[in-house]
């Protein structure tokens, strides 16, 4: 571990001087507008993008966080990776992306502080159904289950395809509802949908 | 005012007292092992006995009552250990307590006891954890609820709380336990050295305390065992100790606990004043300049030199981080830093909302602790907050219940 600090020197740098934080809420008119996480399990986030409608590429991201340091300067990474992308290529990025972006983060911190990546997927979603593009929502969309953590309906699916059998399996390969725990029902029920589809009964 | 360097994480560690530092390299040379009996171990062993006297006087106990133990962590597991072991009934020798088999603890324990605990829980020992209220004092009524089942082997109950310093009455609650029968035990790691602590005025027959939390070495802590309470040792294959303790002696650690401890008889009471001092300059000072703050903890019963602190719309781990930058060294209750996913269970126990624990901060005090220290906090923390605010998401206190 680095003496002079608890995590990459990117994560520093973001952390210190974030980018693009929205500092006038009244002043930003946003097109799009995406929230993730819940501040009882300890991280929030909120995306917001301006979209240049003829050729689809996010022109501007202003985001505010509540949370650690690596939620903090993920969300601040995110906003330049987002900026100058197609909503294509912007729905595409993904945790992992950030976390590459930053120069690396413990596990544990992809899982509990990366959000914006999902909130900026609202963010684009808030964008194609406020301005009459809902058919572009894409129909498959995930939908997010775990409040707390981000973990959506596809994470699900992917750890049952993977072995999760069990509700305490599906924790340890997703880590669902490990804070509140209020999605327990919720994503059981899921998980044996999931399994009844994949996996159905001889 | 210059950036500083401040460290406000007391109630994590402390700096050696520079007295203990020059008497520790005094004694490096005395290498031998106590247990020899030629001149290098006698040399160590009137170096460690005496220590001893000084260590077991300082609680008011007797030299022969105390033990020398890894740590504070081990002499907590080293208790709990007692109703685990499976040679309980032979061992201990205490006829009738073998049929008891649960034992009472709180909920807002040091990590070391709540985790030994469920260790016997899972070996089929029954175990309660007493509630606390707002302020992190126990419920007596649920206590003697408890105790009244009559099946009660042991009471453990932490003296005074890392986190956010509530002091418990330790003999109000020892009285009760043993009018049922029940063995107590305290974990004193945060109150000896920092409160007058006296085992025979207090009745525990178990009480752990640790040097490194008063200015001491790492790597000793003490375990009290009253005569004549049950015990069954937690590491075996050696004389040391009484037979309650194998391993030889870490002399070093235990000179230095001494002299720690010598220390402590000279300074604490005097610290203790302008500690409180200290603390109501800093709370103050937090009030008058920050919106929307909370403190954790009982108002008067808590360690003088111990402030535990949440922001509304502020994660704790932001905070540090922050304040690290500016050269001051804080701990959080927040989820985040301690890399698991809940905020601290101390916090939670006094039915602090998630959100107030994940923007918790302790502000732990010391010997070296000044009013400039203070000032520079106070300034520094104000800014630190207002940047934390600025990026956050939560808007004031708006989203509060």
């Amino acid at each position: 571990m680095n003496e002079d600090w608890l995590y990459s020197d990117k994560v520093k740098d973001h952390f210190m001087h974030p980018r693009n934080v929205l500092f006038n809420e009244e002043g930003f008119r946003p097109d799009g507008r995406g929230v993730i996480g819940n501040i009882k399990c300890g991280d929030e986030m909120v995306v917001l993008i301006k979209v240049d409608k003829v050729k689809g590429v996010i022109t501007d991201c202003k985001w505010k966080t509540y949370g650690c340091a690596s939620a903090i300067a993920s969300t601040s990474v995110l906003s330049e990776l987002a900026i100058g992308k197609t909503l294509d290529e912007a729905y595409k990025l993904s945790s992992r992306d950030i976390a590459v972006a930053l120069g690396g983060l413990p596990e544990h911190k992809i899982h509990c502080s990366v959000l914006g990546d999902k909130a900026l997927r609202a963010a684009i979603d808030d964008y194609y159904i406020s301005h009459g593009m809902g058919d572009k929502v894409k129909k498959e969309r995930e939908h997010i289950i775990c409040k707390c953590l981000g973990i959506t309906d596809a994470e699900i699916e992917n750890a049952v395809l993977e072995g999760a059998r069990t509700y305490i399996q599906l924790q340890e390969r997703t880590k669902i509802g490990t804070v509140c725990g209020e999605c327990k029902e919720k994503s059981i029920k899921l998980m044996e949908e999931y399994k009844a589809k994949h996996f159905p009964p001889k | 005012m210059r950036k500083r360097t401040v460290y406000l994480d007391h109630n994590a560690t402390t700096p050696l007292h520079p007295e203990v530092k020059k008497t520790l390299i005094k004694s490096m040379k005395a290498f031998g092992n106590p247990s020899s009996l030629h001149k290098f171990g006698r040399e160590a062993r009137a170096l460690v006995e005496k220590a001893r006297e000084e260590i077991a006087s300082f609680i008011g106990a007797q030299h022969e009552e105390i033990i020398f133990v890894g740590s504070g962590s081990e002499a907590n597991n080293s208790v709990v250990n007692i109703l685990y072991c499976p040679a309980w009934k032979g061992c201990v020798g205490q006829g009738g307590l073998a049929k008891k088999r649960r034992i009472i603890t709180t909920k807002i324990e040091h990590p070391c006891v709540l985790e030994s605990v469920a260790c016997v829980e899972a070996a089929g020992i029954g175990v309660t954890y007493l509630e606390v209220d707002g302020y992190g004092k126990i419920k007596l009524e649920q206590f003697k609820e408890e105790l009244g089942k009559g099946d009660v082997a042991l009471v453990s109950v932490m003296m005074a709380n890392n986190e956010i310093g509530t002091i418990q009455d330790i003999k109000g609650i020892c009285e009760i336990t043993h009018q049922h029968g029940a063995l107590f035990h305290t974990d004193a790691v945060q109150a000896v050295g920092k409160l007058p602590v006296d085992v025979a005025e207090l009745g525990v027959d178990y009480l752990s305390f640790s040097a490194h939390k008063i200015y001491g070495p790492k790597g000793i802590g003490c375990l009290y065992i009253r005569k004549g309470a049950p015990f069954c040792p937690f590491i075996r294959g050696g004389h040391q100790e009484r037979g309650r303790r194998a391993g030889t002696e870490n002399t070093l650690g235990i000179i230095g606990f001494a002299k720690a401890i010598q220390m402590r008889r000279l300074e604490m009471q005097a610290e203790t004043r302008r500690l409180l001092s200290l603390k109501k300059r800093l709370r103050d000072g937090i009030v008058k300049n920050i919106a929307d703050v909370s403190f954790n903890g009982h108002p008067e019963d808590s360690l003088a030199g111990t402030l535990n602190v949440s922001f509304a719309a502020a994660e704790g781990e932001a905070i540090l981080l922050y304040l690290d930058m500016e050269g001051i060294a804080v701990s959080t209750g927040s989820a985040c830093a301690s890399g698991s996913l809940e905020p601290s269970h101390v916090l939670l126990a006094a039915g602090t909302p998630q959100e107030k624990a994940h923007g918790s901060i302790r502000i732990s005090m010391g010997r070296d602790t000044t009013k400039d220290d203070m000032d520079y906090v106070i300034g520094r923390l104000t800014g630190v907050i207002r940047k934390v605010r600025g990026i956050s998401s939560v808007q004031g206190d708006a989203k509060y219940e």
